[in-house]
């Protein structure tokens, strides 16, 4: 535990010095690697915990992201218009979360993409909201919102850069305790074997469902962060190839331990950063590692680290 | 009003097709193909090449199928047999890392730009019904789908093989006791699924441009359609493919600002009320 604690600092420690020591890409990569952790984390509150699979995270992501770029246009302080964007997110997935919940294993994967393009759909078509084709443009960073001393302009993007490393770092440690409560521990009950969780007095669907909308909210607080940090949302952000980002994240980190999906980010984007300077084509790269991932190493690179450390016990 | 109905009822046809193999592999198989739209994509590249190469639109609608048939084989052969002992997710995970790759392959190969190959001669004119002129195409997909809808049903429910494939998707364990070599069968299963979804991409060559990204698009809507149909029912598939797709020409004819979400509404309905589909088997 006390070896977790130090590590949980020095991680926050290393997000936080990163404006002193970095230049504007770096630091534009990190938030970034950041906003695609969170994600990830909230995708494994299903499928590490409870074994779904949802393909449809864009959907929060984005609800949260439009919900933020609308109320921060209309001169809503910056941190309400975050917390606003991803209190929305979470309506939307208890919405969607309803249906989803009812089903298990592959219906319930079909599902949350099926709903992640509804929600593509409309931000596509709503013009009249949403932008259309075009996004929200001119998003302001604005005044934080705080009473007195505290109300900082974030105006500057290594300022941004803290303020939205700050969130996230405070996201994961709630994602964190949360996977060692009781709530954690009736997921991975579910995950293991669900009939067994309902006949121990595990109300098995009511779980899923707080852990859907779990999720769907800390999706849509990192789609949220996205809008200022951009200035722009478009109707990407709601598209199944976002959905897979922390698919893919997750699988390359290992969905098995809390830090996976993290690790799983960092090496995503980075990984990305690097192929697309010698090709278009990374999708392709990422398809073949996605595919070893899951023939060889299905627990991800922590996965591997800890095999490696602990040689597999003879039964 | 009646041509927006055969445009509706023929793009049905190639959805139609792409969801009878998605059902059919997991009614048999319990995999759901993330990539069968990407297989339906490689139909229409490949049933392209195969028009350039010899001029002949009939030959194109033979060989491209078969050489999907044939990506297929190597699927399931090389790659999806290894996973079948992993829970779902990962299986549903390693199709989807096809769609990523075929998908790029496709670019990489063929440019990211639409291509529209001309339709057959014998099939570009049109025909007067009652007071519509109605494309002669259109009428030919909708024969096409007719006809594999009847032969597929003639196969699983008047051949043998077809037999061992139903009882099979009923019971696998039973089937295994009783002798039914699965690994086999669900090679062969998941070729006639991919020849299915191949035959699709290849018919729609004619007349929808072909694009990299039309993968994409008709997985989504073939996921609608079993859900909403029931997954792993051939009928379902059917009856959930024609709905789908008179919704979209019709709503594109009085809504056109819906047309994309009709589909997605129409499955949450049915979700409301039959949970399990249309026809589909309640579960658990």
């Amino acid at each position: 535990m006390r070896a977790r604690l130090a590590a949980g600092a020095v991680l926050a420690v290393v997000v936080l010095l990163v404006p002193a020591i970095a230049g504007p890409f770096l630091r534009y990569l990190v938030l970034n690697m950041l906003l695609l952790a969170l994600l990830a984390l909230s995708f494994n509150l299903l499928f590490g915990m409870t074994g779904l699979l949802s393909f449809g995270q864009g959907a929060f992501y984005a609800g949260g992201a439009y919900s933020a770029a609308l109320l921060l246009r209309a001169g809503v302080p910056l941190l309400w218009s975050i917390l606003l964007g991803a209190l929305a997110a979470a309506a939307l997935a208890a919405v969607l979360g309803a249906f989803c919940v009812r089903h298990t294993r592959i219906y319930f994967s079909m599902l949350t993409l099926a709903f992640g393009m509804l929600v593509y759909a409309v931000v596509w078509k709503w013009t009249a909201v949403t932008g259309g084709d075009d996004g929200l443009i001119g998003i302001p960073r604005a005044r934080i919102g705080l009473p007195g001393p505290l109300d900082f302009s974030l105006d500057s993007p290594a300022r941004y850069y803290l303020f939205a490393a700050v969130l996230v770092l405070l996201s994961m440690a709630v994602l964190h305790r949360l996977s060692a409560s009781p709530l954690g521990l009736a997921l991975r009950a579910i995950r293991e074997n669900a009939e067994r969780a309902e006949f121990s007095g595990v109300p098995v669907r009511r779980t899923i469902y707080i852990a859907f909308v779990t999720a769907g909210l800390f999706a849509g607080l990192s789609g949220a962060l996205l809008a200022p940090l951009e200035q722009t949302v478009s109707p990407s952000t709601a598209h199944w190839t976002k959905s897979a980002e922390p698919v893919m994240a997750t699988l390359i980190g290992g969905p098995l331990s809390f830090l996976g999906p993290i690790l799983g980010a960092v090496v995503y984007l980075g990984l990305k950063e690097i192929i697309v300077r010698f090709t278009e084509y990374w999708l392709l790269v990422f398809g073949l590692v996605l595919l070893a991932m899951v023939l060889v190493f299905r627990g991800g690179l922590v996965g591997a680290a800890s095999r490696l450390r602990m040689p597999r016990r003879r039964t | 009003m009646l041509f927006q109905g055969l445009v509706g009822l023929s793009e049905a046809m190639y959805l139609w097709l792409v969801a009878a193999g998605l059902s059919l592999i997991f009614g048999v198989m319990r995999v759901l193909n993330f990539a069968h739209g990407s297989l339906y994509m490689l139909g229409a590249y490949f049933a392209w090449v195969a028009f350039r190469v010899s001029g002949s639109f009939w030959v194109a609608l033979l060989v491209g199928p078969l050489v999907v048939a044939a990506v297929g084989w190597a699927m399931e052969f090389g790659f999806l047999r290894r996973v079948y002992s992993a829970p779902e997710a990962f299986q549903l995970l390693l199709t989807f890392a096809f769609v990523l790759i075929l998908d790029d392959a496709v670019k990489l190969v063929f440019g990211p730009v639409y291509q529209s190959p001309p339709t057959p001669a014998a099939l570009s004119g049109a025909v007067l019904i009652g007071h519509s002129v109605l494309p002669t195409y259109h009428l030919f997909i909708l024969g096409v789908g007719a006809l594999v809808g009847l032969g597929l049903w003639v196969f699983l429910e008047k051949t043998s093989f077809g037999l061992v494939i139903r009882a099979t998707a009923a019971d696998r364990e039973m089937a295994r006791a009783l002798g039914v070599r699965a690994s086999r069968l669900f090679t062969w299963v998941f070729i006639l699924g991919a020849w299915l979804a191949g035959l699709g991409g290849a018919l729609s060559m004619p007349v929808r441009a072909i694009s990299p990204g039309m993968g994409e698009l008709i997985i989504i809507e073939a996921f609608v359609v079993v859900v909403l149909g029931g997954l792993g029912s051939l009928r379902g598939a059917f009856v959930g493919s024609l709905l789908i797709g008179l919704l979209h020409a019709y709503g594109l004819l009085f809504m056109p600002v819906f047309e994309l979400a009709l589909g997605y509404m129409a499955m949450a309905l049915v979700l409301i009320v039959r949970p399990w589909g249309l026809f589909g088997i309640r579960e658990g």
